[in-house]
């Protein structure tokens, strides 16, 4: 075989080894987790808080499961996102329709850049200034610390999805609305909006699923709590959370495992649920 | 050629991109109710921006200027609220763009939902089956009104936008280039329906295709760079041009 021919073929078979190669991670992941955690996973895990580090001992001791689960975190990350939803998504969808209306304008690109570098900004550093900026006002660690931090992290991928979606409406549709004497609130409600409904709502998913696994940001702010607590203005757990206590205490090692199958199971969820909404919403 | 009780008129209108490229350079011209009147000319001639003029399009882009006077019955469209004058004159485009989250029947309806008018169930009815006949559609899409306005041929999505825009029953209906998207059997639907409508509705349209003008319009302007170079009867112009441009458009030396 001539030489330029071994080349080629080495490389293309090469390309296609390392493309495989980076799904490895992920079914590795995916497998060592199921595999460890499923065995924790049962209605009562989903729906009883974590047991105390000397519950857990004592059924350690005599060689029990350890009781309890991780329904404080559960109920603490849903509460959190729900809060930082409520901002970020009607803030973020009307920032992102100011900035694919007025993409032309020296203001809209700023903020647009802005918006780049916040979704760059590390986690670890919006919970710190968000520790600043709330935790130490309001004098103690809250779920709504966290849910302002959740918020700051969502705001860039709802803005820029938004955007990214409305400027691939075409422009036809705006001109008939307008052309039937609409004014542009109404044009933009009534018609633009909802022809981007799929586009957004996929951004809000991907939003959601990137949030919803972020511990740093609040370590700082939630703190995280033992028992099931709905007072937002208190410190409260959730499901990350949880993991990194679970990491810290050698009688809840075996807890690690569950919850992060019930994270990582609802992630994939959300993101499988937005790639199939975003190729319906294409057709 | 004069026109008695014009109820569109243009008035040295000039229509500028930026401050150096002027796309209409002082176009005057007066509209004869309830006919049609088609605006022919090569592609960069404005003809498309002299329509877009007359249901203030323009204002959608700041850098866009008007100048001159654009008179609906004797009004100057230019110092209207946008809102009002769009529900007068209304405008169908180049592709048909049915709103594609909608049904039929919201189609047709929209643009009284986005005017925020309410109606009964029995006047939406009312009006969904009456534009629909008016574009001949009625019959074609009865049973279907629920389905999207995206689900029909290029064609009947045409009319439905026509539909759309006559539901508010306007003065003026703007078209431009309504048929260059379409086949030759959806074009002649289209022609036909335009014929019918112009004794409810005055008909402004633009075209490139010469004769589309000859068969539909009664009177016709030729546009050149700009300039109107040619208004007269449609017949006139076809026979005996006035101008050397025209003739020489006429004949397919340019455009």
């Amino acid at each position: 075989m001539k030489k330029r021919i071994l080349t080629s073929h080495i490389v293309h078979y090469g390309v296609c080894v390392l493309a495989a190669l980076t799904s490895v991670p992920l079914i590795a992941i995916l497998g060592e987790v199921l595999i460890k955690g499923y065995k924790q996973f049962s209605w009562a895990f989903l729906t009883q808080p974590t047991p105390t580090a000397y519950k857990a001992m004592m059924a350690l001791a005599q060689g029990e499961d350890i009781p309890g689960g991780i329904a404080n975190g559960i109920l603490g990350s849903l509460i959190m996102l729900l809060m930082a939803a409520i901002i970020a998504i009607p803030v973020g969808i009307m920032g992102g329709i100011y900035l694919s209306e007025n993409s032309n304008k020296r203001f809209a690109q700023i903020v647009s850049y802005m918006t780049d570098l916040l979704q760059g900004t590390p986690s670890v550093i919006i919970g710190i200034i968000t520790y600043i900026w709330v935790v130490v006002p309001m004098r103690g660690y809250s779920a709504i610390a966290g849910s302002v931090a959740l918020t700051v992290m969502m705001l860039p991928l709802i803005v820029r999805s938004t955007e990214e979606t409305m400027k691939i409406l075409p422009q036809s549709l705006k001109e008939a609305g307008l052309a039937l004497g609409g004014n542009y609130a109404k044009v933009v409600m009534k018609v633009q909006l909802p022809s981007a409904f799929g586009g957004i709502f996929t951004g809000v998913l991907l939003a959601i699923s990137r949030v919803i696994g972020e511990t740093a940001p609040l370590m700082f702010t939630a703190l995280g709590c033992q028992v099931i607590r709905l007072s937002v203005d208190k410190p409260m757990s959730a499901v990350p959370l949880l993991i990194w206590e679970f990491f810290n205490d050698p009688n809840l090692q075996d807890l690690i495992w569950g919850a992060s199958l019930f994270l990582l199971l609802f992630v994939l969820s959300i993101n499988l649920l937005s790639k199939y909404l975003a190729k319906k919403w294409q057709s | 050629m004069t026109i008695i009780n014009p109820i569109l008129e243009f008035k040295e209108v000039t229509v500028n991109y930026t401050s150096s490229v002027q796309a209409v350079k002082g176009v005057t011209a007066a509209i004869e109710r309830n006919s049609i009147t088609a605006i022919m000319g090569p592609s960069g001639c404005g003809k498309s921006t002299l329509l877009r003029a007359a249901n203030l399009m323009h204002n959608l882009y700041p850098n866009i200027r008007i100048g001159g006077e654009i008179l609906l019955e004797g009004r100057n469209i230019l110092d209207m609220e946008s809102i009002e004058v769009r529900r007068k004159i209304g405008m169908v485009f180049q592709r048909p763009a049915p709103f594609p989250t909608m049904s039929i029947n919201e189609n047709v309806l929209a643009g009284y939902t986005l005017n925020g008018i309410h109606l009964s169930r029995a006047q939406k009815a009312d009006i969904v089956e009456k534009s629909l006949r008016s574009v001949s559609l009625w019959d074609e899409v009865k049973d279907v009104l629920t389905k999207k306005g995206t689900f029909l041929s290029g064609g009947q999505q045409q009319r439905l936008c026509i539909a759309r825009a006559l539901a508010l029953q306007p003065e003026v209906l703007l078209m431009d280039e309504p048929t260059s998207a379409l086949d030759p059997i959806a074009t002649k639907h289209i022609e036909q329906l335009i014929t019918q409508l112009k004794d409810d509705v005055t008909i402004l349209i633009v075209t490139h295709n010469m004769g589309q003008a000859r068969r539909i319009a009664a009177k016709s302007m030729f546009m050149y760079l700009g300039d109107l170079i040619e208004y007269d009867d449609t017949k006139k112009m076809f026979t005996d041009p006035a101008n050397e441009l025209t003739s020489a458009f006429l004949n397919g030396k340019m455009g």
